[in-house]
């Protein structure tokens, strides 16, 4: 696909649009455009119709789904499994876009029984399109950042060997957790919550839910809108690329007796508790001021 | 073990008894020394000074109950046996090296000075409690424990279990530590249970 525009047939299933939005904020999409096309996309303008694809049989090379998947749900009086199923046996390429496309995310909770991603529930794998395995990557996140979709995208038009996770991520952008590069790195070695929203100081980890330690992703690396990640701006991460979002209670950190219910990735919990014993027996002064 | 490393255990052993029994302050170098049959001079060659000596001691304690601990936090039994194994090792601990756990109240936690450079918060017995968190953490995490701050637990158990060996050296104890076993341990076990 080196030297023409790739054919992008952009299906959306039980969404929000979210990331059909968050892609619109790709700063460089002129340029996309000329190497990329929209055979069909929900709300930009593409070749065909949904009446279109549905009834005909269009060309595409890379199957892109958003929205969580469920055999109840039709697209004009087609079922989506049908449609997933037509356009997935030609395309080269399938993604799964965003975390309900991969996991099921927050529509798990829609009235459609059997919600699920294409190939897990939350960590559980299924098998109904398993014969696609080979050829799909997950781009997991609610909603995924516009740079991690188009890296993806010339990965694929370039033949770029990507490295996939347990779960078909890019390694390229999950291997890390999004605690890598967080500003507040700091505090949360010498364990100093004392975090107030909207603030530059603080940790918030240890109190206010951040769930970055144990959540895969680039997103304090790649930042949004170039500028800013919500960690560095004072919001806990709410592990959005993980299996198991949403989890409840998303701005209180859950304890049993002190001690964090999830610790950082890959941490056993007496080297954890070892290491919070020691840096919790000296004050830092400089972190306990306002920075400004 | 090697020969120098058994050496050094001798020595805080002996040191941990005379500290526990004369006092932090009423024990010299020398006295250790002498209860050692060793010159002070090499005496200094394992350790550099009586403050060092009171700080190793009391990681040399906190390792000695944090690994027994360790074997009960890794034993498939339930947070209630735990419990009573945790208070069996403890009270057998302060019937078989009485001093140690004298060592803990006494010296430790009555003189933080010599302790304040080295040992700050909690670093010098993390071992220790590091197994007691795990003990409250996997409890609460079962259901069996309730949720609660870690301090109120900490000091219900660890006060309750220090009091009683209290009384015991005082000799205000009718009965040997041993007996009470079932009872306290059923007492904080419904104190810190979920039910
Ligand atoms: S706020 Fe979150 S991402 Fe930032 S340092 Fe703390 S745990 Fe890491
Ligand atoms: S910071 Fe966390 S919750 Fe926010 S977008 Fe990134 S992964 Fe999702």
């Amino acid at each position: 696909m080196q030297n023409r525009r790739v054919k992008l047939l952009w299906l959306s299933a039980i969404a929000c649009n979210g990331n059909a939005h968050s892609f619109l904020n790709y700063p460089n999409l002129e340029q996309f455009l000329k190497d990329f096309s929209f055979v069909y996309h929900p709300i930009l303008e593409s070749l065909y119709s949904l009446e279109d694809i549905i009834n005909k049989q269009v060309e595409c090379d890379i199957l892109l789904i958003e929205g969580a998947i469920s055999p109840e749900f039709k697209k004009a009086n087609t079922p989506i499994i049908n449609l997933i199923s037509k356009y997935a046996n030609i395309a080269k390429k399938v993604i799964t876009i965003g975390t309900c496309a991969t996991f099921g995310g927050i529509f798990k909770e829609s009235g459609y029984r059997f919600t699920t991603g294409l190939h897990f529930e939350k960590e559980k794998e299924l098998f109904l399109f398993s014969s696609l395995k080979d050829k799909t990557i997950s781009l997991s996140g609610c909603p995924i950042h516009p740079e991690v979709l188009v890296s993806t995208l010339y990965a694929i038009k370039e033949d770029l060997e990507l490295h996939l996770d347990r779960f078909l991520r890019p390694k390229e952008f999950y291997a890390y957790t999004i605690h890598s590069g967080c500003t507040r790195n700091e505090y949360f070695e010498y364990k100093i919550d004392n975090h107030q929203f909207g603030r530059l100081e603080g940790c918030m980890f240890y109190e206010h839910g951040c769930q970055a330690p144990f959540s895969h992703g680039s997103c304090n690396r790649i930042l949004w809108n170039g500028v800013n990640s919500k960690t560095r701006n004072g919001e806990p991460c709410h592990g959005c690329t993980e299996p198991d979002f949403p989890k409840q209670n998303l701005f209180r950190t859950k304890k049993n007796m002190g001690v964090p219910q999830f610790l950082p990735l890959g941490v056993s919990k007496r080297a954890y508790l070892t290491l919070a014993g020691v840096t919790k027996a000296f004050k830092i002064k400089r972190l306990e001021e306002d920075l400004f | 073990m090697d020969k120098k490393e058994a050496k050094r255990v001798e020595i805080i052993n002996v040191a941990l008894e005379l500290f526990a029994t004369k006092g932090f302050y009423s024990t010299t170098i020398p006295d250790i020394a002498k209860a050692l049959n060793m010159s002070v001079g090499n005496l200094y060659n394992y350790f550099k000074s009586k403050d060092i000596l009171a700080k190793e001691i009391i990681k040399y304690i906190s390792h000695y109950l944090g690994n027994k601990l360790k074997e009960i936090n890794m034993m498939p039994i339930s947070t209630k046996e735990k419990t009573k194994k945790i208070v069996e090792v403890y009270f057998e601990t302060a019937k078989n090296r009485p001093h140690m756990i004298d060592y803990f109240l006494r010296v430790y936690l009555s003189n933080r000075e010599v302790f304040k450079d080295g040992c700050e918060g909690m670093i010098c017995v993390s071992e220790f409690v590091t197994e007691i968190m795990i003990y409250f953490e996997e409890g609460v995490r079962r259901g069996e424990l309730k949720n609660q701050d870690f301090f109120s637990a900490f000091g219900l158990f660890m006060g309750y279990l220090g009091g009683m060996v209290f009384l015991k050296g005082e000799n205000i104890l009718p009965k040997e530590l041993e007996e009470y076993i079932d009872d306290i341990s059923n007492n904080i076990y419904r104190a810190l249970s979920a039910k």
